[in-house]
C-alpha cells in the first residue's frame, strides 16, 4: 500500500523534473515548445468535439431510456452460468459506454454490498481493468475522420467480454 | 461502423424509452447531451494543452526517442512494419505509458496524437489501418499498474487495503488485452477484399 501510494503521488512530479532537466540539458527552448504543444492540444480538442457531442448525446439517451436495466435482467441466466454475480451485471453493461456513470454505479455497489465483499471486489476489478470502449473508439477515430472502423469493435468487445469473465474468475481464485 | 452504431444507439434509446415510459427523460438527455460534451471537452482541453506542451519538450529533449529505443522489441511485436523510433511509435509508447501509470487525462491527447501520426501513413483516410485498430484496441483494453480512482473510492468505503485487488486487476487486464490485440491482428491478416466482408460481420 505504501509503495503504491508513493508511486501514485510521485509519478507526475518526477516525470516533470525529468522532462525539464533533459530539455534544458539539450538546450530546448522549453517555454516556446510548451506553448507550441499546448496549441496543438487545443486544436485537437476542437477537432474531437463534434464526435464527442454526437456520442455523449446518444449514450446519455441510452442511459435515460432504461434499456440497461432491461438488458441486465435478460442476460442474468448467462451471467449465472459464467459465475458472474448478477449484482455486477449492470456495471458490466454500463462500463463500455460511460466512465462517470459506471463510477457512480460502482459506488452504489460499495454502499449496498461493501467494498471488500466478493461482489465489491469483482466490481472493483472490472472497473479497474476495462475502459470506456465506445468513447475511446469514437474519440480516436473521430479525431482523424476515419469512418470505416473495420474489425475494431468486434476485437475490443471480445476483449471486454474476456475482462468480464476474468474479473470474476481471478477474484475467486486469487483472493479467496 | 460509427454511422451505423450511432443511429442504432439513438433509435434503441427512443424505442426502449417508449416501452419503459421514459420518453421524457430520453428527450431531456438529448437536449442536455451536447452541453455535457462541451463541459467534458473544456476539462479535457486543459489537460490536452498541458500534456501536449510537456510531451513536446520531452520529444525535443530526446526522452521519447530514448524510451522508444528501449521498447523496440515490444513495438516490433505489436506493430510490425512501423518504424520503432518513428513519430507514430513514440506517441503510441507515451500513450501506453500514461495509461499504464493511470494518467487518463494525459493518455487521451497522446493517443489522439498517435492516431494523427498513423493517419499520415494511411493510404485510405476513410478506413482504419491495421495499426490503428491494434492501437485503439490496446487502449480500450486498458492496462493499468495502479487503479488509483478505484482504490481511493475503496479507501473511502472503509477498505483498509484498497490495493489488495491488484493481482486480479493485472491478470484480468492483461488477459483481455491479449485477447483483443490477438483478435485485431488475426482479423487483419485477411486480404482487402475479404476485409470488406469482415466489416459487415463485425457490425
Amino acid at each position: 500500500m505504501n509503495t503504491a501510494k508513493l508511486l501514485s503521488v510521485w509519478t507526475v512530479p518526477a516525470f516533470l523534473v525529468l522532462v525539464l532537466v533533459a530539455g534544458k540539458a539539450r538546450r530546448v527552448p522549453v517555454f516556446d515548445e510548451f506553448t507550441a504543444g499546448a496549441g496543438d492540444g487545443l486544436r485537437t480538442c476542437v477537432k474531437v468535439l463534434p464526435a464527442l457531442v454526437a456520442l455523449m448525446t446518444a449514450v446519455s439517451m441510452l442511459r435515460a431510456s432504461g434499456l440497461m436495466e432491461m438488458l441486465s435482467s435478460a442476460v442474468e441466466p448467462v451471467s449465472r452460468f459464467l459465475g458472474f454475480p448478477s449484482e455486477v451485471v449492470p456495471l458490466a453493461l454500463l462500463r463500455p459506454v460511460s466512465g462517470s456513470g459506471s463510477l457512480a454505479m460502482l459506488e452504489n455497489i460499495y454502499a449496498s454490498f461493501g467494498a471488500d465483499s466478493l461482489i465489491g471486489r469483482i466490481a472493483s476489478v472490472l472497473q479497474s481493468s476495462t475502459e470506456t470502449t465506445f468513447y475511446t473508439i469514437a474519440v480516436y477515430y473521430g479525431s482523424i475522420g476515419v469512418k470505416k472502423t473495420r474489425h475494431t469493435l468486434i476485437s475490443s468487445s471480445c476483449g471486454d467480454l474476456t475482462g468480464i469473465i476474468l474479473s470474476a474468475l481471478t477474484v475467486r481464485l486469487l483472493l479467496y | 461502423m460509427l454511422n451505423w452504431i450511432w443511429a442504432v444507439i439513438m433509435l434503441l434509446a427512443i424505442i426502449s424509452g417508449a416501452v419503459n415510459g421514459r420518453l421524457e427523460q430520453v428527450t431531456n438527455a438529448f437536449l442536455g447531451g451536447g452541453g455535457q460534451a462541451i463541459t467534458l471537452a473544456l476539462t479535457l482541453g486543459g489537460a490536452m494543452c498541458v500534456w501536449g506542451g510537456i510531451m513536446r519538450i520531452a520529444d525535443k529533449g530526446g526522452l521519447t526517442v530514448f524510451f522508444a529505443r528501449t521498447m523496440t522489441p515490444l513495438m516490433r511485436l505489436l506493430f510490425p512494419g512501423l518504424e520503432p523510433t518513428g513519430a507514430a511509435c513514440r506517441a503510441i509508447l507515451m500513450n501506453m505509458a500514461a495509461n499504464f501509470l493511470g494518467l487518463g487525462n494525459a493518455a487521451t491527447p497522446l493517443g489522439i496524437k498517435a492516431m494523427n501520426e498513423l493517419s499520415r501513413a494511411n493510404p485510405d483516410p476513410d478506413t482504419a489501418s491495421g495499426h490503428m485498430i491494434t492501437f485503439v484496441v490496446l487502449n480500450t483494453a486498458s492496462i493499468q499498474l495502479l487503479p488509483t480512482t478505484v482504490a481511493t473510492l475503496r479507501l473511502q468505503y472503509g477498505v483498509s487495503e484498497p490495493f489488495n485487488i491488484l493481482p486480479a486487476v493485472w491478470l484480468t487486464s492483461i488477459g483481455s488485452a491479449v485477447v483483443a490485440v490477438a483478435l485485431s491482428r488475426l482479423l487483419n491478416i485477411s486480404p482487402k477484399k475479404s476485409g470488406r466482408h469482415i466489416v459487415k460481420v463485425s457490425i
